[in-house]
């Protein structure tokens, strides 16, 4: 240590610490700036300490909100992640239908968000939508605009159409990384094709599936575009996520403070679940050592 | 149980993987099938467990056609290049595995399990995942699971290639050992003749898709029928002198004349290529008979614990494989003794004419050679 005052290494630290400081921490703080002050103009601000999060935390629509919010990730996370796998088992391994299934399969993630919403809306309108009138004509009431269940039946379909190719993806290139050799030896073995893909198709795609999990988790926890295209968050308040209620009150009603301490929440709640699935995923397979 | 490949041809697309191959295995026999990467080796291996269907021939085992028998049904164990071993279970469980399907009784698998596990040196590993273990312990497991099974048909595709120098030795001994205890016919797959003549038993020399010879392996080793069995069967490559054989006497190279004695004398005049190793190549003198060579050092390698000079003469490279390391100057010139004892003669169609062990010139124990199907 007696050289500390040669070690210009340092600064070459300065110049990532800059960027984050510009790109994340300044930011961040702005948000945290506030949720611990009331501002109603350029110098008038007073230190109201953790009252916005107070009112935050005992507002019950944000309740609803996040119920419907978890309600949402987790319908998401059950049905795309084992459709995915399923369509990457079923995707072909070699030949000209690699590429074509690849394709096909990529289009939805290459469509703007919004876009999608509009697509929806149009495909399921009762009038002249191809799916609304469809159903309608087979004597079944179907319109999202009235129905809340109908509204969560079409942004479910939406948001698996939209997503579930990238669970596909990302799986099937986790099924491509296993060596052929681990097959031959299953079929020495005389493993069935479930014990097949239970010991070796399934713990080698365990990278692959936590980060699915991770980034499916993380994004529809945070959905906006879509949803707010396709119901605007209605009928009533039944498809009013999270991110919704929160543009809310920061834009709508310019409630910047209860909005910041909103964000924070949001944040540190996606921070936590994301940990706590990272760390279950990490020892799953070690679960079985002793079972 | 004997395993008997009947004029195979694997053809994949417009490739053939392999050529009319026939070959016998017997019943606790030890086989080696040797040749370059993709010569054909896995092609092979995959056909006899049952893995691949050949596109023309069959398979018999003790006289019962088994080519469209699928390998769930066969009595086979197989090792992999790469460490093969279910990644989320034990390494108990791994090799408990083919048992567990089999559905034998608890008692039994643990105490099976625990043996192979014994023999294998991995008994105070059983309850490590795969990923929790060095490759060479990867491996062990992998050949622990293989061999619990007992099954009548052990196919072994270059083992040991992924594992470093000293662990690949270090197996290589106890294979052997574990090998020569076996019923199964053990057929191992490798591209280094060093590991093939440790391993012992009968080689299957093959290179492109075809076999070029068989028989026991030291048998092949000092008799290797053609100059490209010898180029297979040879680490260094074997060394090459041109030469002329005469009425009375053979010329090498640049001027130098032996005597036609010993194996020579059944030379027919003609042009030949002598093929001597790099381990019978001497810088000092070591008999009488031994001619002498003068040439440069152009390039001196260090490999282990042996050195190997490279010179140029007469046109063609040379390698000198001494034991030891020593350090050469590049350009220094350096006397090599060749004795012509050790040379084998190769005529113009690059078939073996004459060598030390063997018997005449057309030779009874020189192997088969091209067109032969293998039979014994």
């Amino acid at each position: 240590m007696d050289k500390w005052e040669d070690n210009k290494a340092w600064f070459l630290v300065l110049p990532v610490f800059v960027i984050v400081a510009f790109s994340a921490i300044i930011p961040l703080m702005t948000v945290v700036n506030y949720s611990l002050q009331d501002i109603w103009g350029p110098g008038q601000r007073v230190f109201v300490g953790a009252e916005w999060f107070k009112e935050t935390l005992s507002d019950h629509r944000l309740h609803d909100a996040l119920w419907r919010q978890f309600l949402f990730s987790g319908m998401v996370l059950l049905i795309e992640i084992p459709l995915g796998i399923m369509i990457a088992l079923a995707m072909p391994k070699r030949g000209w239908g690699v590429s074509a299934s690849l394709v096909t399969l990529a289009l939805p993630l290459l469509i703007p968000w919004n876009v999608i919403g509009t697509i929806w809306i149009i495909f399921t309108r009762p009038d002249i939508g191809l799916f609304g009138a469809a159903i309608n004509g087979l004597n079944i009431t179907f319109d999202h605009t009235s129905s809340p269940l109908d509204a969560w039946i079409t942004l479910m379909f939406m948001e698996v159409w939209h997503w579930t190719p990238l669970v596909a993806l990302l799986a099937y290139s986790g099924l491509r990384a296993i060596p052929e050799a681990y097959f031959q030896a299953a079929k020495i073995d005389g493993a069935s094709a479930w014990a097949t893909f239970r010991y070796i198709q399934l713990p080698k795609m365990r990278g692959v599936l936590t980060i699915a999990i991770l980034l499916r988790f993380m994004d529809s926890f945070l959905i906006y575009a879509e949803p707010f295209v396709l119901t605007g968050g209605g009928p009533g308040n039944s498809t009013t996520f999270l991110s919704i209620y929160l543009v809310k009150i920061a834009v709508g009603q310019f409630d910047l403070g209860p909005a910041a301490a909103f964000s924070l929440i949001y944040f540190v709640i996606i921070l936590l679940f994301s940990w706590l699935f990272y760390q279950a995923l990490q020892n799953v397979g070690k679960g079985e050592k002793n079972g | 149980m004997g395993l008997r490949l009947q004029n195979i041809d694997k053809i994949v697309g417009r490739e053939t993987h392999l050529k009319n191959i026939s070959l016998e295995f017997e019943p606790g026999s030890r086989n080696i099938i040797l040749g370059r990467t993709l010569a054909g080796k896995t092609s092979l291996l995959r056909i006899m467990a049952g893995l691949d269907r050949p596109t023309i021939g069959k398979l018999h085992i003790d006289d019962r056609d088994v080519t469209g028998i699928s390998v769930r049904k066969r009595s086979i164990a197989m090792v992999y290049q790469q460490f093969i071993n279910y990644p989320s279970l034990t390494v108990y469980k791994n090799i408990a595995s083919p048992l567990k399907i089999a559905g034998l009784k608890r008692t039994e698998i643990d105490q099976r399990v625990r043996k192979t596990a014994a023999i294998l040196h991995i008994d105070d590993l059983l309850d490590r995942l795969p990923t929790e273990l060095s490759g060479g312990q990867q491996q062990r497991t992998a050949i622990a699971r293989a061999l619990v099974k007992e099954a009548d048909l052990l196919l072994l595709d270059e083992p040991l290639v992924n594992l470093d120098f000293k662990l690949r030795e270090e197996l290589r001994i106890e294979l052997q050992e574990i090998f020569s205890r076996r019923k199964a016919i053990v057929v191992y797959t490798t591209t280094e003749p060093a590991e093939a003549l440790m391993i012992g038993g009968n080689i299957v020399v093959i290179d492109e898709g075809r076999i070029l010879q068989t028989g026991p392996t030291s048998d092949v080793y000092q008799n290797p029928a053609t100059i490209k069995v010898a180029d297979v069967f040879s680490d260094p490559p074997m060394n090459y002198l041109k030469g002329v054989v005469t009425a009375d006497a053979m010329r090498l190279g640049h001027g130098i004349d032996i005597p036609l004695y010993g194996h020579w004398s059944s030379l027919k005049v003609g042009q030949y290529q002598f093929g001597i190793r790099a381990n019978h190549l001497f810088l000092t003198r070591t008999s009488e008979a031994e001619v002498k060579i003068r040439t440069t050092i152009e390039l001196s390698e260090i490999n282990g614990s042996e050195t190997f000079i490279h010179v140029n003469y007469d046109n063609s490279m040379l390698v000198i494989q001494q034991n030891g390391v020593h350090a050469y100057r590049i350009g220094d010139p350096i006397t090599l003794f060749v004795n012509p004892h050790y040379l084998m003669a190769y005529n113009e169609d690059g078939l073996l004419a004459a060598s030390p062990s063997m018997k005449t010139a057309t030779g009874t124990n020189v192997g088969n050679v091209g067109d032969n199907h293998g039979e014994h």
